[in-house]
């Protein structure tokens, strides 16, 4: 047996109880504990997702237990792929949090890094756990972090925070009720038994019920449209440090949860056929992408418009599932991971402005791309990618969505995509046209210097990430996520 | 509803109730601390719809005795750990809100949401 699922969100919570040690010794210890933790966690990631390739699914019996009465971690190709796409960037998140936390938050340094590895712990356990009720409890861990690491932020983050912890905790709520239908009508948790017992009972009342209250609970917490309304404040207020830990993964782990349940606990044609929650999903997905664009369009505050550009680009994934065809899938998931290294990017480019100005107003932002050059041309390769220009990765997944909307013929949905390439291209280029075409004010001209280098590395690692993504795109396409999409609806 | 089928639902029926009157506290109340009400309510709501579930009409305490031979004669301890579980959750959030309170209060001097919307746009 391979202890390879394990080791991916154990490092990180054994880093998380000794960086409160470490920083009681030394504070200058509690960035290299946390980054240790957190590169052990990726290091696995991959590590797990080149075996699974190789070799097929990796499973673990937690302490010996043999499913389905105890809990199992599975690394399949798509928790793999999640997991590599969680830990790397929770990586890099953690590289950048040190310089920007020390300058925002310096009273809650160590305790901060200790709930930033307790979050990036809690969603890599929600990846790769097997378990229904186990998916529950790290999902709380994830979210009680999250909350925690919001309210550290400006004036007005203790009441986004708790906004935030008022509807995220419904959504867990949801949650448990849903798995306790499951539980009573299956008599199991463990995700693989669960579908077997289910598919004799489908028309069962109790199971619809469940299922609703699933859909419900992970369209709260992955913000999809109309159930968005923690989000926009949460990302506003929270620490640049924290908003760039939290935007770029925190909702598209929730959007994987959907997935895994209903295209992998239940049969893709269950939420067709029984009860319409695919269709719903696609529907308020397509929404969410228009409304989302508009509202970023209407920002003044930088970080307001990044939150509300994510509520866009979730719908995105919410539409690829909801289209339930493979190149749909394919679409969703290559833009979890490339929405993660875009709006990383974008996020550390704010706190690293915030952290030389001081504001993040974007009619601040005039001539801003000369001052510091490297971190806006970091900024305008994630803003292309975002737009959709090639080679930028954000063009193939809009692509894969495009073709998974042509596929199943639906106009709509490929208008959605079509107009919110052009809404995205508004927004940018208000800013791009702020931070280069105009003369910057004159009094700060000669004190703004570029980012420090340690804010600047993280930043310029996900811009070459972001054109590393999109070269390799085929490659991860043909050699990963075709074959999950069709392994998930094959059945 | 007749009277029989009244009794042998009372649990769903009061289950039912109690998530209504959580979910009405955490979204139609406007003061912080209600809404933190009504989310305990809420989520106590569940507790109950699972121990609910473990019942075992005339069934034992679920540690192995000879003389009950059938799994059919214990009463199912998984609910009752799962909710333990979940209790914990339940008061770790609690914990995390209140501390939130105290945040909000310190800094604005009220946990009305309509007051704090207002001060809160004042300061942006």
């Amino acid at each position: 047996m391979t202890h390879i699922p394990v080791l991916i969100p154990a490092p990180l919570l054994l880093a998380a109880f000794l960086v409160p040690l470490a920083g009681m010794l030394h504070q200058g210890l509690v960035p290299a504990v946390a980054l240790a933790g957190s590169a052990a966690a990726a290091a696995f990631a991959v590590l797990g997702l080149r075996k699974v390739i190789a070799e097929g699914p990796l499973h673990y019996e937690l302490g010996n237990w043999p499913p389905p009465v105890g809990i199992e971690y599975i690394l399949d190709p798509l928790s793999a792929f999640m997991a590599v796409v969680v830990t790397v960037t929770g990586f890099l998140s953690l590289v950048y949090f040190r310089p920007s936390a020390r300058h925002e938050i310096p009273d809650r340094f160590v305790t901060g890094h200790a709930v930033a590895l307790l979050l990036l712990a809690g969603l890599s356990g929600m990846v790769v756990t097997g378990d229904l009720f186990n998916l529950f409890v790290f999902l709380e861990i994830a979210s009680l972090s999250a909350y925690a690491l919001v309210a550290i932020g400006d004036k007005q983050a203790p009441v986004a925070a708790f906004r935030y912890l008022i509807l995220g905790s419904l959504g867990g709520s949801f949650y448990v009720l849903g798995v306790g239908f499951l539980y009573f009508a299956t008599g199991s948790l463990n995700m693989a038994d669960v579908a077997e017992r289910l598919a004799p009972i489908y028309h069962s009342r109790a199971v619809i019920a469940a299922a609703v209250l699933i859909a419900v609970a992970m369209a709260l917490k992955m913000a999809l449209f109309p159930l968005h309304l923690w989000l926009p404040d949460a990302y506003t207020y929270a620490p640049s440090a924290v908003a760039g830990l939290i935007a770029p993964i925190m909702t598209k782990v929730a959007a994987y949860v959907l997935i895994r349940v209903f295209l992998g606990v239940f049969q893709p044609s269950f939420a067709i056929d029984h009860i319409p929650l695919l269709p719903a999903i696609s529907w308020l997905a397509a929404g969410g992408i228009i409304f989302g664009s508009v509202m970023a369009i209407a920002q003044q505050d930088l970080r307001r418009m990044l939150a509300y550009s994510s509520v866009s680009q979730i719908a995105y994934v919410g539409l690829g599932l909801g289209m339930a065809n493979p190149l749909g899938l394919v679409g969703a998931l290559l833009h979890v991971a490339n929405h993660a290294f875009m709006k990383a990017c974008l996020f550390f480019v704010a706190g690293s402005l915030r952290y030389r100005t001081g504001s993040v107003g974007i009619s601040d932002l005039a001539g801003m791309g000369r001052k510091m050059p490297w971190t806006f041309a970091a900024f305008t390769v994630a803003a292309l990618s975002m737009i959709g220009i090639p080679p930028a990765a954000g063009f193939f997944s809009k692509w894969y969505l495009l073709l998974g909307a042509l596929e199943v013929g639906n106009g709509w949905f490929v208008a959605a995509i079509l107009l919110s390439s052009l809404l995205n291209a508004a927004y940018f280029f208000r800013v791009l046209e702020n931070l280069y075409a105009k003369a910057g004010g004159k009094e700060d001209e000669s004190r703004v210097a570029e980012a420090p280098a340690s804010m600047l590395m993280p930043t310029l690692l996900l811009a070459v990430g972001i054109l590393v993504l999109g070269l390799l795109n085929s490659l991860i396409v043909t050699e990963m996520l075709m074959p999950v999409a069709s392994g998930m609806y094959r059945r | 509803m007749n009277l029989a089928g009244f009794s042998a639902n009372f649990t769903y029926v009061v289950t039912t109730l109690l998530l209504v009157i959580g979910l009405y506290g955490m979204i139609g109340k406007r003061n912080l601390i209600k809404k933190l009400i009504g989310l305990s309510v809420f989520q106590t709501a569940i507790f109950l719809f699972y121990i609910h579930g473990a019942v075992q009409p005339g069934g034992t305490v679920p540690v192995w005795d000879a003389r009950f031979a059938t799994a059919a004669q214990y009463i199912n301890p998984l609910p009752h750990v799962l909710i333990l579980t979940a209790i914990v959750v339940s008061v770790a959030t609690t914990g995390v809100a209140l501390a939130l309170t105290v945040a909000i209060y310190r800094r604005y001097g009220t946990l009305d949401e309509t007051a704090l919307l207002q001060r809160m746009k004042r300061d942006s």
